[in-house]
């Protein structure tokens, strides 16, 4: 059966707070914070995109797994700002990572659960017996449109997870998607912010699809909230997730350790993942997690591992996510969060 | 950055390889053809991620592809082992950049050609 | 091999920002200077100093071209470059086509025209004298790798700030003495110290200019020299070259010139003499801190000992070892492919009596520099008087 070998994640190390953004646009700080349940979000530098934090995570990821770059059979990058419309992000990935070339590569869209989906077509790959290791990866450092309710979490990270079959960190039990054709958030091409439908996207559509794709699973699996020890969702804002967990029947000390955005904002295709990366950090041999990401437009992708012996081994093997999150930071004013952004107009450079 | 010298260097800037010379045994970054010992046999070694500072400067005039990002710390990284490389200082206030200060080298995009052409990557030093 | 004699010497009335005139007319100029300095109107042969005519002007193949718009159709005709060296390579290359007999007048010109460009693609051309691929392409520019350097230096022989600043002011006080200096006035430390920081720790003014500008040097062989011309012929005694790695990581001591060390070695050696034997010396202080550790280098002082000299007054004009009579790159200006070939000049105006206020006290020999980007190519010329 497969499963994690190993995880990997990255988180730039600027941020700006919420009070930073509102003062600019003349919004109350205190109500987003309390609204949102977000204090800050990260910022990457213009020299981060998604590839380069798909890199850090992919390598942490590697080093946790202790196998030879060259096994790894597939590269999957999931991502709602990969650099390129046509190129895909993960053959640099797998080029750092000495994985080419007999590597498989595609990127994923499908808005905030492209990671999930090339973690789920990894982990099936292996299971094929088609390659001895694949890569899912789910990295974003996507944009909010100036002033709006986005722009308040929209923020950027990676998680890098290598499957395989052969002595996993966590194994697989199983999988699961809920998917429809539900038009609350999207992004036509050749526009630069998404656009979104406002309440819609709450009931109809996060709500519906995370608690469809869970019950689906949990039923699926013969399993109920108490045979978990951690659960973790989509984190679009710092609230969502604690009420969808309400909902399902899970308790606090089982969704906490994997809440990020309250300190990271939505990494978008990073999001649940890298709630993943933080359970995986501290989670105990036997440990069983339930893992429910969520993709405007619209869908979810469940798992649910369970962690073996050997990912106390590992843990210590990398940067941890928390470590990321909570350690040295640089915070941004509006200003530069602005020119690091690219929201700032410019002449076009001499064509 | 015209696609073929890119693509060229992808193995020195991507993955650190050097070439180590079979005859005395010095570690070249970038690899070369023949060593001033005379060797002309090469093995290839990637260099270690982590090193120190030996020297450093703050750019703030820039040149052409760099305008937008002044000021920026840009110095001469030592990897353990010895080989030395020069890369941008990143992700520390300017005014703690020191000789010696102990860094890692990350993954980073350096420049890219305008908004149409490609995306030109390598690493940077960020601190330990 | 022939003794080899410089017996015409020019440039342009003034460098600095010459918008008026072209690459072209720049060079031209102070070729006929040269010439009617030597008082010949027709040479054998000519190189060109240049570092980039191409990414500053569009132009290559431009010893042809200058050839031609010399008046001198048909002349063999090269351009020759080592970045900043461009100079000091083209009077190398003439003296070895004199020295060797194969002819017997040949032009030593440089030039360059840099400011048909913008600031940053003046900087981005300067920065090709580094490694394309591991320095520039990580944003390194010219001055970044000084800076470096300076850094280095400091944390190694504790040189301060105020003795590059020393470096500048010195130069300046000369350069205020020299008619074709593109800054011909004094300044203060104070002012280089307030001077904006272009990278750390070297400011604005620790930084040689942008320039436009050209020189040349009539050569031919020492023993017919006295048959073209009535002033005093100035022999070149000594030659050296050598180069060095061009990325400044790979250097073995980043606060040493290994190239300017050796290429002087190799002229102190066919000249015969010492530095303590050399009464003046025209350097390459594309930085201040160039001019410093090129003293070091050229064993003028011990090791570290060039800012103190400096502060100390040493390498004043009137001091004991007088360093950039003409007032350097610094305040004179350095368009790059003409300065090695303007550091001969003012050695010969030296040697012949003729540097008016700027004169070094009975000048019998002198030396001069020429270096190419961070220091991976250096030409080191050494003459006397004949």
């Amino acid at each position: 059966m497969a499963g994690i070998i190993g995880w990997g994640c990255h988180i730039p190390r600027h941020r700006i707070k919420v009070e930073e953004i509102a003062k600019v646009w003349g919004a109350d700080a205190q109500a987003y914070k309390k609204g949102l349940n977000v204090q800050e979000k990260s910022v990457p530098a213009p020299d981060t995109d998604t590839i380069t934090l798909s890199v850090t995570a992919a390598r942490r990821a590697v080093a946790r797994g202790g196998v030879d770059p060259a096994a790894i059979g597939a590269c999957y990058v999931g991502s709602e700002s990969h650099p390129y419309a046509v190129k895909p992000s993960g053959t640099t990935v797998a080029e750092v990572l000495g994985a080419t070339p007999e590597c498989r590569c595609a990127d994923f869209e499908f808005a905030c659960k492209a990671g999930t989906e090339a973690m789920t077509v990894a982990l099936r790959l292996v299971d094929a017996g088609e390659v001895t290791y694949a890569l899912g990866i789910g990295a974003d450092t996507s944009q909010g449109a100036p002033g709006d309710a986005l722009e308040y979490t929209a923020s950027a990270g990676a998680a890098a997870f290598l499957m395989g079959a052969d002595n996993p960190v966590a194994e697989c039990e199983h999988t699961y998607s809920y998917m429809t054709d539900t038009a609350d958030f999207w992004r036509r091409e050749y526009q630069y912010y998404p656009q979104h439908a406002g309440r819609f996207t709450g009931e109809p559509a996060y709500f519906k699809h995370v608690i469809g794709c869970a019950k689906g699973i949990l039923d699926k699996a013969g399993l109920k909230p108490e045979d978990f020890a951690y659960c973790v969702f989509h984190q679009p804002n710092g609230k969502f997730p604690a009420t969808v967990a309400k909902k399902l029947g899970f308790k606090k000390e089982q969704w906490e350790q994997g809440l990020l955005c309250p300190l990271l904002g939505n990494t978008y295709s990073g999001s649940s993942p890298m709630g993943l990366t933080a359970i995986l950090d501290v989670a105990k041999p036997g440990d069983r997690i339930l893992h429910v990401s969520y993709g405007s437009g619209a869908g979810s992708d469940g798992f649910v591992f369970r962690c073996t012996d050997r990912i106390a081994e590992v843990q210590k093997a990398a940067p941890q996510t928390r470590e990321l999150l909570e350690g040295e930071r640089f915070y941004l004013q509006y200003g530069e969060y602005a020119k690091f952004r690219g929201k700032i107009i410019m002449n076009v450079k001499g064509a | 950055m015209p696609s073929a010298s890119y693509t060229r260097e992808i193995p020195q800037r991507y993955r650190l390889e050097a070439g180590k010379c079979s005859s005395c045994g010095k570690v070249y970054y970038p690899p070369r053809r023949v060593c001033p010992c005379g060797g002309r046999d090469f093995e290839t070694v990637a260099l270690s991620d982590t090193g120190k500072v030996v020297t450093y400067t703050i750019i703030r005039v820039g040149p052409s592809d760099f305008t937008e990002e002044v000021p920026y710390g840009l110095g001469i990284v030592e990897v353990d082992g010895g080989v030395r490389l020069m890369a941008q200082l990143v992700d520390v206030p300017l005014e703690d950049i020191k000789t010696g200060m102990p860094v890692r080298l990350e993954f980073r995009k350096i420049y890219q050609e305008g908004e149409a052409g490609i995306i030109c990557y390598g690493h940077k030093a960020v601190p330990a | 091999m022939r003794d080899v004699a410089i017996i015409g010497v020019g440039a342009n009335p003034k460098w600095g920002e010459l918008w008026g005139q072209s690459l072209r007319d720049i060079f031209v100029e102070a070729a006929l200077a040269a010439m009617d300095d030597a008082g010949v109107d027709r040479i054998d042969s000519m190189y060109v100093g240049c570092m980039s005519s191409g990414l500053f002007a569009g132009q290559e193949h431009i010893g042809s071209l200058l050839a031609d718009y010399l008046g001198q159709r048909h002349l063999p005709a090269t351009r020759v470059e080592s970045a900043c060296a461009s100079g000091g390579a083209a009077v190398k290359m003439a003296a070895l086509e004199v020295a060797s007999g194969h002819t017997d007048v040949v032009l030593a010109g440089g030039v360059e025209k840099m400011t048909d460009v913008g600031g940053a693609d003046a900087t981005y051309a300067l920065g090709t004298a580094a490694d394309a691929e591991y320095e520039c392409y990580h944003g390194a520019t010219f001055p970044g790798l000084y800076a470096m350097i300076a850094r280095a230096h400091m944390d190694r022989y504790g040189t301060t700030a105020e003795m590059l600043a020393q470096v500048a002011v010195k130069n300046h006080d000369n350069g205020a003495l020299n008619p074709m200096a593109q800054y011909p006035f004094k300044i203060t430390a104070e002012r280089v110290l307030n001077s904006i920081m272009v990278a750390d720790p070297l400011h604005l003014l620790d930084c040689s200019p942008i320039t436009d500008g050209a020189a040349a040097a009539v050569l031919c062989p020492l023993e017919t020299a006295k048959k073209l011309t009535k002033k005093r012929p100035v022999k070149i005694a000594g030659v050296g070259h050598a180069t060095d790695t061009i990325q400044l990581a790979q250097r073995e001591d980043m606060t040493w010139l290994e190239s300017t060390a050796q290429a002087a070695a190799r002229a102190y050696e066919m000249a015969g003499v010492e530095a303590k034997d050399v009464d003046l010396f025209e350097v390459h202080d594309c930085f201040t801190i160039a001019e410093l550790v090129v003293m070091e280098s050229l064993g003028l002082v011990e090791k570290g000992e060039g800012g103190k000299a400096t502060l100390e007054g040493r390498t004043a004009r009137d001091g004991d070892i007088p360093v950039n009579t003409s007032g350097g790159l610094k305040s004179k200006g350095h368009p790059v492919g003409a300065t090695g070939v303007a550091q001969v000049m003012e050695v010969v105006k030296q040697l012949r009596g003729e540097a008016g206020e700027r004169q070094v006290k009975d000048a019998k020999r002198g030396l001069t520099q020429n270096m190419g980007g961070s220091g991976g190519s250096a030409v080191v010329h050494i003459l006397e008087v004949a």
